[in-house]
């Protein structure tokens, strides 16, 4: 028997090579990138994975080997997802993120940030009322190592020195930025992910966020200390607040197409809010480092309120500018 | 008009066939792929296989930390590994998965290892905000029932500590209520996983029957015993190289087909053999059009 007697090995023979050259091209692919590849393999691919897969719809209409078609299959997935999942460089993806896709999906999220930015301030004016009929309401909204001595039984003096307390050893700028950050980015990601529960545990989250501020304020405005804390507060507050409240908003939409997925399909409207969520959360990560090194760096070392708030200003006018200004091209 | 009366047609579900976990994959070209969905098990023991090096690189980097702490002394030093630590483990918790997903391979260490990988549903390419999307509802997927499960409290609290680890279990446990085996991040992303198995080509059985020397042939009534299950089933016996399973395989061929050749070619060279000729008359027939699924397909 010198010749190949079956039609189906004949085939095989014939197009081996190819296969396994497409082989090795997608295991350099997925080790290191297409970066790796020549001018000449990246032009190859593609016509190398069409090939692959002519031969998977023959083999599976002439070939009764099992393990030929199971590599075919195997061999096509693999060069589908690289072929097909082809991404623009690190550097142009950052650059539309900043400049398009988040404001974009802040933009369109509007109604949310409104309603989340609401319950906030529900929370917060709710807190403030209580705590200033009844002190003592102070320690049921505020959690104990958040206030770490602040409270109805510490003395004016003590308020006063907190606001403007040279960084102990502990505290160290670095250290405090560091642990804001990754505390705030945690109940962050929390506020989104729970809002597939329906909304109800992202709004909870947001009164009780709302809740700490209305305590402190309260606290602080009946010791005449209002407009050094709010200078205190806002220096970075401004920055923390709308990225968590971004966050409840991120997390709303996703709740609301589970709830009311309207006229596309329920997995469709959640995947597409989870996905425009995902990008508002990324720029909130942004944002929280931002207000972390606002927090750790800046407001231990601005000691004048007239300063503080100033920069508090100047970081509300920048976001807002930022994600609202109209721009050109945003229609599309 | 009475009331029970409904025009529309009513929707019956048909009867489904118990799922085998194979998907339709169609790609642009208009040829399925089959995509196997990764099964509970598989995927838990791809993410503890994930947390685990997630753990032993927290722990290096503890010791590594520990380590330039002794021997640089002063409050610097211990700031800058402060910074670093909480840093690191909040990088790791949060993007560790995610820089992985987001690489062509679709898939972390933990996925790699199983055979699995991340795909979008619609089959478009998997892109970043999917992967975050996916990764942040792990928050409430592990780390929420992780934290209710190791809490502790008494009275009132432990009623609620109680309550809440059902209320996160239910996260928990979603991919099994559904047949896709997504979880909420997968929801929430439009991605589902798959088994994607590297394959190495096998060498074509019909080609070691060539080479050996000593050749059975039979007749057509006897290869017409079989269809391409049984086919099938024959291949992977011999593919296996399982000696006990090729011995009683060969014993029922030769009882099935009436063999009388004797016993002086081995099992193995005999059953090759048979799975060649078999091959060949199957695969001729098919090509005009007669596809004969298995031994009680009669022509």
């Amino acid at each position: 028997m010198a010749e190949l007697h079956l039609k189906s090995h004949r085939f095989r023979a014939e197009r081996e090579a190819d296969w396994l050259r497409l082989e090795r091209l997608l295991d350099r692919v997925e080790r290191g990138g297409a970066a790796k590849l020549s001018r000449q393999e990246l032009m190859d691919l593609p016509a190398l994975y069409q090939q692959a897969l002519s031969s998977l719809s023959v083999a599976r209409s002439i070939s009764l080997d099992l393990a030929l078609v199971d590599y075919l299959e195997s061999l096509c997935t693999r060069a589908y997802f690289i072929v097909y999942g082809v991404r623009s460089r690190l550097r142009e993806r950052a650059a539309d993120f900043f400049l398009r896709a988040w404001p974009a999906a802040v933009r369109s999220l509007w109604r949310e940030t409104l309603v989340s930015a609401s319950i906030t301030a529900l929370g917060a004016v709710c807190a403030y009322v209580l705590v200033q009929r009844d002190p003592s309401w102070f320690y049921a909204v505020v959690p104990q190592n958040l206030s770490e001595g602040r409270g109805p039984d510490a003395t004016t003096a003590f308020l006063r020195s907190t606001l403007y307390a040279a960084p102990s050893a502990r505290d160290a700028l670095g250290v405090l930025a560091a642990f804001l950050f990754t505390h705030n980015a945690q109940v962050a990601l929390f506020a989104f992910a729970l809002g597939v529960a329906c909304c109800l545990p992202t709004a909870a989250l947001m009164v009780d966020n709302g809740g700490v501020l209305g305590a402190f304020l309260a606290l602080f405005i009946s010791r005449g200390l209002g407009l050094p804390a709010a200078g205190w507060l806002l220096i970075h507050g401004v920055t923390e607040l709308f990225a968590v409240t971004l966050a409840g908003a991120a997390g709303f939409s996703v709740g609301w197409a589970v709830a009311f997925p309207g006229a596309r399909g329920r997995l469709e409207a959640i995947g597409q809010a989870g996905r425009r969520g995902a990008v508002v959360m990324a720029g909130v990560v942004v944002m929280l480092i931002a207000a972390g090194l606002l927090e750790g760096f800046a407001r231990q070392l601005i000691r004048q309120d007239a300063v503080r708030l100033a920069v508090a200003a100047v970081t509300a006018l920048v976001w807002v500018l930022y994600f609202y200004l109209p721009r050109r091209g945003a229609r599309s | 008009m009475s009331l029970a009366f409904d025009p529309r047609p009513r929707k019956t579900r048909p009867d489904r066939a118990p799922d085998d976990g194979w998907r339709e994959f169609i790609t642009p070209e208009g040829v399925d792929l089959r995509l196997r969905i990764g099964s509970y098990m598989e995927r838990c023991a791809a993410f503890a296989l994930d947390l685990a090096i997630m753990a032993v690189v927290l722990v290096g980097f503890s010791l590594v930390a520990l380590v330039t702490l002794w021997s640089s002394p002063g409050d610097t030093g211990i700031q800058i590994i402060e910074i670093i630590w909480l840093l690191g483990f909040f990088l790791l918790r949060n993007f560790y998965l995610v820089i992985f997903e987001m690489r062509p391979g679709g898939a972390t260490p933990g996925k790699r290892a199983l055979g699995l990988r991340v795909v979008t549903r619609d089959g478009g390419r998997l892109t970043a905000d999917a992967v975050f999307a996916r990764n942040a509802m792990r928050e409430i997927e592990f780390f929420l029932p992780a934290i209710f499960f190791l809490a502790r409290g008494q009275g009132i609290d432990a009623a609620l500590i109680g309550l809440g680890a059902i209320w996160s279990g239910v996260f928990l446990f979603f991919p099994l209520f559904n047949r896709d085996r997504l979880r909420l991040g997968d929801l929430a992303a439009g991605t589902m996983v798959v088994r994607t198995p590297k394959r190495v080509l096998a060498p074509d059985l019909s080609e070691s029957s060539r080479a050996s020397h000593r050749r059975a042939s039979f007749t057509d009534a006897q290869l017409d015993a079989y269809g391409i299950k049984e086919l099938q089933v024959l291949e992977q016996v011999l593919r296996s190289g399982e000696r006990q399973a090729i011995t009683e395989v060969a014993r029922r061929i030769r009882r099935k087909i009436d063999w009388q050749g004797g016993l002086e070619l081995s099992d193995r060279s005999f059953l090759s053999d048979y799975y060649t000729e078999l091959r060949a008359r199957l695969e001729s027939r098919l090509l005009f059009g007669h596809r004969r699924a298995d031994k009680f397909d009669r022509p």
